[in-house]
């Protein structure tokens, strides 16, 4: 029988992750030359754009050894982003051990550090693979040194490669047969396998992906999903090579999928554990958690008779994205629509790029939020995502919001400049290592809304693009809030306002009003922009008439040239809303939440 | 009404910083330019019936010599059918204008002279690059007079930063001393490719800021409605309605137009095609056979509709409100309110100040 070896490659983005499962997938000869593209596990459009990877894939890969052992090496490819950290530890899960790439110009970053804290927590086997040593950049000295003085592992281990000159890969392969321990857990035993993904396959229905701990599972045994005790058929179990291949049984160890008419992703969770009706597994697997959204937005349909056609793609969508919450909505603003959950702002962005790219659906997404927790004065407690619903202040006795710690590794040169970052995005309790010379780890306890209000950019900003960064949530801790409203023309505009910190309310304000008079186009007449809390105006910005527009010539040779002009004036406006006579653009929405560039 | 007929002549001495209509600036016209034209003409003599309108524009027309031109006239009325009371008109430099010439074009057949005078202040002509004098077009206009030309239409620029509104206004005063049939007033505009816009991408401002720009453009309306100007377009006024450029007419409500020379542009009704750019390409077009066109287009309903009302809110005409429809309703009412239109005769037109945004007023209208 075959060999098994269960893998993931960890990284800190752009690292090289998808290239070397690219060049291992070539080295085992998967894939002919000819029919290979890059990023070969990133099947999505934004994500080989993106050169990111939102979902957990697997694949299989044929592997000889020099002695002639026959191999199948599972390598399961993880999404490299922090809002999809509890997907990425049930594929960590499913391995016996981790590739830990590092670049060898960039050195050890906060997700590499994240990310090996995450395989230690599954103890797995850890091999350090120091990526792009052809870079000019390269240093492989340093990179060993933080190898050995920042992650404590032995860099005498650490295997050189060059994923994109193809270089290496074969020692990449043999470390892997080598140093990652087989899988244990016996056939005997009761059926445990756990779900580390899901899709939707519109003429199959969900394919669940799972690794097999114990037990075996064959087409028409009885499936049990042990977080809801849910029974199905199995059709057909498999492995993945380039496309799914049905095998007679999946095995202990083995890491496949499942068929069996499971009808939307939703029916599932990752983290569950599939066993059989008649011989249950006596618990399921440990680590399995609900994954609970954190960032809240609403989105609309951009003209309003297309509110059937979004509730249609929002079905559909979800069919494929058990992360995604929605229900109905209303605004009086913007007309019907969804408040929505994400997991993070990167699920937010990619939910909304890909209902307009996929689904072709002209979206207007107001500000993300938090959740936030009020007790009132009667003694109720109210839990609020929508800042529209915001209590009555008179009734609110104590505000509480989520707070996240954040971590921030970054060469020491740029401490001062993120230390007042963080102190101005609230941040406390701060912590300091030094995990080797030059170079520095800032922990913060930090409101997440502090996050969501641009952080990122702002870091990216400060340190250069230097600093990497990194959370986890905490807990709720109270606060003191208020609800800032935007008013255009002295009308409220209810998708405009915001749940906002008291103490930096009139800045955020400010903030809001100019970026909104960024981006509202002039009128006819004149518009004026407010923020206010309760009844009091706290800042204005103003978005002057346009005058004069008219051009003074038009003979044969300007008429085409002026319609053209007109038409993509038309086809812009289409993507605005009318709030009132105003009309305001798509982006406008969310670019409140965007703060002024220092 | 007719078809017109537009003949572009693309040279100039020299090339003004301001301008963005094809011309080159050389002191002869170049070789084969005229057996290309001559050949057009053939091409395309039978593609509309009679004309009521010829139009001689550039470039500078006037910069040909008389017998040059002569030919030119020649090919022309041999090959197309002008109907007896055709408007006929020649862009003139004043620079060009002896009281020979001002003979000649007479007796070619010209009846309206449209004369780029732009100034008559000296200063204000240096700076935009012009070859001649106040004096020059005031000699200009005295010659065409006396050989008898009954319409005269002077063009006109203004806007321009360093000029003030008083000094705008005194020019104009001068150009209403020769009792002008016709005037164009242009703000100065920056056309992509030019000088002047290049300096401003520099940050040198040239024109005025919009809301001077606009005071000066109610005040220039008033003035010469005060003076019994019509203002019948954004930048064309007249002393009265027969007075109107016919010609220039057809342009703005989709009356035909047959367009020669290099990057002339033509439109049956439906169709608008546009020749090339470039006087080379042109003639070596005709000489191997084929028509100059570089690109067209067939304007579907949608178009034609949103040209109408883009060309109609630039006229005192305005737009018919038979071709709007109901959910037009709020918003005519909302720019009547505004003051932006006027409803007459079943016509929505626009007042002084919607000439100001008429580039944006067909956007207030769906779909």
């Amino acid at each position: 029988m075959k060999q098994i070896r269960n893998f993931s490659i960890i990284a800190h983005i752009d690292h090289g992750k998808s290239t070397l499962a690219d060049r291992m997938i070539q080295a085992t000869g998967l894939v002919e030359t000819r029919d290979f593209r890059d990023q070969l596990l990133d099947t999505m459009d934004i994500e080989r754009e993106r050169g990111i990877t939102i979902k957990s894939q697997a694949i299989t890969l044929p592997y000889v050894d020099s002695e002639g052992r026959e191999y199948a090496l599972n390598l399961i490819d993880t999404p490299g982003h922090v809002d999809f950290s509890y997907e990425v530890s049930r594929a960590l899960a499913s391995c016996e051990g981790v590739l830990l790439l590092v670049d060898a110009a960039q050195g050890v970053e906060a997700q590499t550090m994240a990310n090996l804290f995450a395989a230690m927590e599954h103890d797995l086997e850890i091999i350090p693979v120091i990526n792009k040593i052809d870079l000019p950049s390269a240093d492989i000295e340093q990179t060993k040194e933080q190898i050995e003085i920042d992650l404590g592992l032995d860099s005498d281990l650490a295997i050189l490669c060059s994923a994109k000159e193809g270089t290496g890969i074969d020692h990449v392969l043999e470390a892997v047969v080598e140093l990652i321990p087989p899988p244990a857990g016996s056939e005997e035993n009761p059926l445990e396998a756990l779900i580390f993904d899901a899709h939707y396959d519109p003429f199959r229905g969900t394919i669940v992906s799972c690794r097999v701990f114990s037990g075996h599972v064959r087409p028409g045994d009885t499936i049990r999903l042990m977080y809801n005790n849910a029974t199905y058929r199995v059709e057909e179990v498999g492995v993945f090579r380039l496309a799914r291949e049905p095998r007679k049984v999946l095995s202990a160890g083995e890491v496949g999928y499942i068929i069996s008419g499971i009808k939307t992703v939703s029916d599932t969770r990752i983290g569950d554990t599939i066993t059989l009706e008649n011989s249950p597994a006596p618990a399921p697997l440990p680590g399995f958690k609900e994954v609970k959204p954190v960032v809240f937005a609403s989105i609309y349909p951009v003209a309003s008779d297309e509110y059937r056609s979004l509730v249609e793609a929002l079905e559909k969508y979800k069919l494929n994205d058990a992360a995604l919450i929605f229900q109905k909505d209303s605004s009086a603003a913007l007309g019907l629509g969804f408040r929505c959950g994400f997991l993070g702002l990167l699920h937010l962005e990619i939910v909304q790029e890909r209902l307009e790219r996929e689904f072709d659906q002209s979206l207007i997404m107001t500000s993300p939020t938090v959740q936030y927790r009020f007790e009132l004065t009667n003694g109720d407690e109210v839990t609020i995502d929508n800042p529209v619903y915001y209590p009555d202040p008179a009734t609110i006795s104590k505000a509480f919001e989520p707070y996240i710690r954040a971590s921030i590794m970054i060469p020491e040169r740029y401490m001062g400049a993120v230390m007042e970052l963080c102190l101005e995005r609230r941040g406390t309790h701060s912590q300091f290592s030094y995990p080797s010379t030059g170079r520095i780890e800032i922990q913060f306890d930090m409101p997440l809304a502090e996050v969501i209000y641009d952080f990122y950019d702002r870091l990216k900003t400060v340190t250069q693009g230097y600093g990497s960064f990194d959370y986890d949530l905490l807990d709720y801790r109270e606060s003191d809030l208020v609800k800032l409203d935007i008013l255009l023309n002295g009308e409220k505009v209810d998708a405009l306002c915001q749940i906002v910190y008291r103490e930096g309310a009139r800045a955020r304000a400010l903030n809001s009003c100019n970026r909104l008079k960024e981006e509202i186009p002039r009128h006819m007449f004149k518009i004026a922009i407010q923020g206010a809390i309760g009844g009091t105006i706290i800042a204005r910005s103003t978005v002057n008439a346009f005058r004069k527009d008219v051009t003074a010539k038009c003979y044969g040779g300007d008429i085409t040239r002026k319609r053209k002009l007109l038409e993509k004036q038309k086809k812009g406006k289409k993507r605005m809303k009318m709030v009132g006579s105003v009309t305001v653009p798509q982006s406008a929405f969310i670019a409140i939440l965007r703060s002024d560039d220092k | 009404m007719f078809p017109g007929l537009y003949v572009h002549i693309p040279f100039c001495r020299s090339k003004c910083p301001y301008c963005g209509f094809y011309s080159i600036p050389s002191s002869t016209p170049m070789d084969g330019w005229f057996d290309g034209l001559k050949r057009e003409v053939i091409y395309q003599k039978s593609l509309f019936g009679r004309f009521d309108s010829l139009y001689l524009g550039g470039g500078t027309p006037t910069f040909l010599n008389t017998k040059l031109l002569e030919q030119v006239m020649a090919s022309l009325l041999d090959h197309f059918h002008l109907t007896p009371d055709a408007e006929i008109t020649i862009e003139a430099n004043p620079c060009d204008i002896t009281r020979h010439k001002a003979e000649a074009l007479k007796a070619l057949g010209f009846n309206r002279i449209n004369l780029g005078v732009q100034s008559f202040n000296d200063n204000v002509l240096k700076f935009l690059g012009r070859r001649h004098s106040s004096e020059n077009a005031e000699n200009a206009v005295t010659h065409l007079r006396s050989a008898g030309f009954k319409n005269i239409g002077l063009d006109l620029i203004y806007g321009l930063k360093a000029q003030s509104m008083k000094e705008w206004i005194d020019g104009l005063k001068t150009a209403l001393a020769f009792q002008p049939e016709h005037l164009s007033c242009y703000q100065l505009t920056l056309e992509k490719g030019t000088v002047f816009d290049r300096r401003s991408r520099k940050n040198i401002m040239i024109t005025l800021p919009e809301k001077t720009a606009a005071a000066h453009f109610l005040a220039t309306s008033s003035f010469l409605g005060n003076q019994g100007y019509m203002h019948y377009e954004v930048s064309n006024f007249a002393r009265n309605e027969r007075l109107e450029s016919r010609h220039n007419r057809k342009y703005w409500n989709h009356t035909p137009y047959l367009g020669l020379g290099p990057s002339a542009h033509s439109f049956d009704g439906e169709k608008r095609w546009w020749n090339v750019r470039s006087v080379k390409k042109y003639r070596s077009a005709l000489k191997e056979g084929r028509l100059p066109i570089e690109g067209w287009e067939t304007l579907t309903r949608e178009q034609r509709h949103l040209e109408s009302l883009a060309l109609g809110f630039r006229t005192r005409r305005g737009v018919d409100l038979e071709s709007l429809d109901a959910t037009s309703e709020k918003a005519l009412a909302m720019l009547q309110k505004q003051g932006l239109l006027k409803i007459i005769n079943g016509r929505a037109a626009p007042t002084r100040r919607g000439y100001l945004l008429a580039d944006h007023l067909p956007l207030c209208f769906s779909p």
